[in-house]
């Protein structure tokens, strides 16, 4: 157990890992944003489309959710360039593959959310004379987000952790700053716990304003 | 492009193999000490209580890749040799436990305290207020998230291919790398660890809905 810490050469090469967290921030915030389109847009189709389309809608949701990310991420950038005539960087093609991966299971937060948006409210706005779109815009969107609020937060909080997962294709983010570090200075323990230190920083503080904006919409009701 | 996919078959079937076996020891080793560290989290003193709070919210804040690389690169570091597999195993085991320990606390949470203190006015000890009052009750909640928790662990056990353990996913690499078939190959393994966690998915959903007449 003669391991003595040294954290001199993890803070020489802090950029790594400081340039790697901003860069995963970057990829969850753009891949998040994509996959809240694609989940608002499946799930409001979702509950109110015909047979043939919820079936699709389905079959997307659970081959994404059952199929490992890691495999998505591979099939995406070396898979999918050998049939179709496309070119793209890794960081393009991880946005892409995990903008489709939490739209998969936005889908599912938000049809959930607006199956539980109570009949009356929808009544009452056709009882006052709004047309469905304005139904949609201003009764059940704003009653789905407040009841899904906390199970979005938590799953905005997963997909930053699946970032990692760009580093199997050497998207520079967090984790593979990490494993340039270890291999490069092998201070192993100590590039770790500082990486573990930062995800587990940024992910509450993420969680704490996610929090907040929880609060804010409960104490609107 | 077919024949050698073919007879890339029962290549693919000894990997499919090694992520069932890594999946089962991580599914059942998680679900022991889980069990055990979430009592301790519900009944135990308040420093064991802290301790495996810690635990818990660290290792869920964290992403299973980095404490993956963290455990295989280093605990030899500090002079703990493991083979590969176990690492990969002791990591994926490590992330398991803690999901079990909140379904688990989240599961005797829902038991109300009447429940218990009925228990105790009987006369019963706290092993036996465990065996036959709290957990027949408290496991019909518990099981429908382990179970969906059980195909994470096969989704998860995917990354083990990165420390160069030959599971279904690595097997599909290494046959891509020598017939340049990424496509194919990449979606055959899809297709099958999607039968595998639709077919677990499926039977959470035939239990939740066994036990949805349980009401608060």
């Amino acid at each position: 157990m003669g391991y003595a810490l040294n954290f001199n050469l993890i803070w020489r090469h802090f950029d790594k890992l400081w340039g790697g967290l901003l860069l995963s921030l970057e990829l969850a915030v753009i891949s998040i944003a994509i996959g809240t389109v694609i989940g608002l847009v499946l799930a409001v189709w979702y509950v109110s489309a015909g047979r043939t389309v919820r079936a699709i809608i389905a079959a997307y949701v659970e081959f994404i959710r059952n199929v490992p990310l890691i495999l998505l991420v591979y099939l995406v950038f070396y898979g999918v360039p050998t049939v179709v005539d496309l070119a793209y960087s890794a960081p393009t093609s991880f946005v892409l593959t995990l903008s489709v991966y939490s739209g998969a299971y936005l889908v599912e937060v938000f049809r959930s959310g607006l199956e539980a948006v109570p009949r009356g409210q929808l009544d009452a706005g056709k009882a006052i004379g709004l047309t469905p779109w304005q139904r949609l815009l201003h009764v059940r969107l704003p009653t789905m987000l407040r009841i899904t609020l906390p199970a979005l937060s938590n799953t905005f909080i997963s997909l930053f952790k699946d970032t990692s997962i760009a580093s199997v294709i050497s998207v520079p983010e967090l984790t593979f700053g990490a494993q340039w570090i270890n291999f490069n200075t092998f201070r192993i323990v100590e590039v770790y716990l500082v990486t573990t230190a930062m995800y587990l920083v940024t992910g509450y503080v993420l969680l704490f304003g996610l929090r907040l904006v929880e609060r804010r919409f409960r104490a609107a009701r | 492009m077919l024949g050698q996919i073919l007879y890339a078959l029962p290549f693919l079937a000894q990997g499919f193999a090694v992520t069932l076996w890594v999946s089962l020891l991580v599914v059942v080793l998680s679900l022991i000490a889980g069990v055990l560290l979430g009592v301790g989290l519900v009944y135990g003193p308040l420093p064991l209580r802290w301790a495996v709070r810690i635990f818990s919210d660290t290792i869920r804040g964290i992403p299973i890749l980095v404490l993956m690389f963290f455990v295989y690169y280093g605990l030899p570091a500090i002079g703990l040799h493991l083979p590969s597999f176990w690492a990969a195993v002791s990591a994926l085991t490590l992330f398991k436990t803690a999901q079990v320990i909140e379904y688990l606390r989240g599961a005797v949470g829902s038991i109300p305290k009447g429940q218990s203190e009925a228990a105790m006015a009987i006369g019963l000890t706290f092993r036996q207020r465990l065996a036959y009052v709290i957990f027949p009750q408290a496991f019909r909640r518990f099981l429908p998230p382990w179970i969906n928790g059980v195909t994470d662990a096969v989704k998860g056990s995917a990354l083990v291919s990165l420390l160069g353990i030959t599971d279904l996913m690595q097997a599909i690499n290494q046959v891509i790398g020598r017939t340049y078939e990424a496509m194919p190959l990449y979606i055959l393994g899809a297709l099958i660890y999607f039968a595998v966690n639709y077919a677990l998915s499926l039977a959470s959903r035939r239990l939740e809905r066994r036990f949805s007449f349980i009401r608060e």
